[in-house]
């Protein structure tokens, strides 16, 4: 096929490029959707209940993955610091992820159980009354606002259909479970956890 | 891998390979062209040349087409052949721990041995110190360990639980966990601000006589059990010291207040499933350096 034809056919070109993209797509993505080592949750493991779930998102919502990765690499320098390196069976359940890609603060893939919750509350109102020469932003909004619950059982329905064992006892008692919370207990109850499951000494 | 998913790695791969290989060659033009020959092309009186791609280019192209051959026989990437080196992230990360662990291995055995007055003095244990107490104690205690609101001072001679090495050691294993209930309920807005007049004469500042000697009776009936009758204290059950000036949530009068209505849960974390045993020794060291 000469080139030419490819050059005056959009349509031609269209497809041929996404034949082209695709094998990327298909020999990196496509297998590790049914591998085992990614669907399959270490021993353990258990959905996020509400509170937590409700914190996720309020990671999500102020943009904590923007700053901070939750992926130990396998290498000495980071397990030193941070403990186990991340592993797949971790995240299963995790949607979507929040490796993040930029470490202007730490990762926080093990912070759980790292320092107290009266800790993470002072440094998330204001970061530099625990770590003066800290960078991060403020939340204090969040010991304001407080929780509804109205969507958590619609939320943990939807996680389901893509996998996660919620029972229906589970959504069922999701609004109660999180109803008048303050928006700060939830995100530090979901901090909280992060990578307790995986221990080790260094 | 499953053997199925390994053959459309392996594959999928290959027709890439040999697809933009084919690619490559396919499109070569060989014949020299004219300097000037274009492809007959003209838009808005802009012609383009029809020139072949630089030698170097090419051969470019083509180092990189083999140097991924190279790089998917050498390393794994083919499905579930695993590369003639064999290497994997894990064992690297595994070895890197290994020499890590080979290099400082005798150093610490060596402290572990010492006991910890003997060492806190040590330049070196000092300076492995600094850095296990940055990575890993200065987000609570501040990176200069003089603490914050909420958070213990290391670098002074007041100890909730006791100062000496072996305390120290207990603290940084096991963690902590303060238990000052709350006295709100118990003691009503008057109750509590009885006590605080209280608490405040035993600092020897100015208060409200009449108040203080109120505030007196609270403590011999709520705090006294576990402060101590005069107030300084009882390391073993972590109960502060509240006559020395020195006040963990602040000593205004807000502030005592607060605390005694609401109580007061710090906690330390226990450090014994994360840190080594030889890591919390010279930590230990560390700390009670510090306020040697």
């Amino acid at each position: 096929m000469k080139h030419d034809a490819v050059e005056k056919n959009v349509g031609l070109m269209i497809i041929l490029i996404i034949v082209a993209l695709s094998f990327g797509t298909l020999v990196e993505l496509v297998p590790l959707l049914f591998a085992k080592e990614t669907n399959e949750p270490i021993a353990g493991l258990k959905p996020l209940p509400a509170l937590e779930l409700e914190g996720r998102d309020i990671y999500i919502r102020e943009g904590c993955n923007t700053c901070h990765s939750q992926m130990i690499r396998p290498l000495r320098a980071e397990t030193e610091r941070y403990g186990h390196y991340s592993v797949a069976g971790e995240l299963v359940y995790d949607h979507p992820f929040l490796f993040g890609s930029k470490r202007t603060g730490p990762d926080l893939a093990r912070v759980g159980q790292r320092y107290s919750d009266d800790w993470h509350r002072a440094h998330l109102y204001n970061p530099r009354d625990v770590v003066p020469e800290s960078n991060m932003p403020a939340f204090p909004w969040l010991f304001e606002a407080t929780l509804s619950g109205d969507k958590t059982g619609d939320k943990m329905a939807a996680l389901r259909m893509v996998g996660v064992p919620y029972t229906d006892d589970d959504i069922a008692g999701a609004k109660a479970a999180v109803e008048g919370k303050q928006e700060i207990e939830a995100l530090v109850a979901y901090l909280q956890q992060l990578g307790t499951l995986l221990q080790s000494r260094r | 891998m499953a053997s199925f998913w390994s053959l459309w790695v392996i594959i999928l791969t290959a027709v890439t390979i040999v697809g933009i290989t084919w690619i490559l060659f396919a499109n070569r033009k060989r014949e020299q062209q004219p300097e000037d020959k274009t492809t007959g092309h003209v838009y808005d009186g802009i012609e383009e040349y029809d020139n072949p791609l630089p030698a170097w280019w090419f051969y470019m192209f083509l180092i990189t087409i083999v140097f991924g051959v190279g790089y998917l026989i050498v390393y794994p990437g083919m499905g579930n052949f695993p590369g003639i080196l064999d290497w994997t992230q894990v064992d690297q990360h595994e070895r890197e721990v290994a020499r890590a662990e080979e290099k400082y291995r005798d150093m610490r055995d060596r402290y572990l041995a010492l006991p910890v007055e003997e060492i806190a003095a040590d330049p070196k244990v000092r300076k492995m110190g600094m850095r296990l107490f940055g990575n890993n104690c200065a987000q609570c205690h501040g990176a200069d360990a003089k603490g914050a609101y909420g958070f213990p001072n290391l670098t002074d001679d007041d100890w909730i639980y006791g100062g000496d090495p072996a305390t120290i050691k207990a603290t940084l294993v096991n963690g902590r966990r303060a238990a000052m209930p709350a006295w709100g309920d118990i003691l009503g807005d008057q109750g509590v601000s009885e006590a605080t007049e209280y608490l405040l004469a035993l600092n020897g500042r100015d208060v409200d006589d009449a108040k203080a000697s109120a505030g007196e009776k609270h403590f011999t009936t709520y705090c006294a059990a576990c402060h101590g009758a005069d107030g300084t204290g009882n390391p073993a059950l972590g109960a502060p010291n509240l006559t020395n000036g020195v006040w963990l949530y602040g000593g205004t009068r807000e502030q005592i207040a607060h605390t005694l209505r609401a109580g007061r849960n710090g906690v330390m974390p226990a450090f014994n499933e994360s840190l080594s045993e030889d890591k919390i020794h010279i930590l230990t060291a560390y700390v009670y350096g510090l306020s040697q």
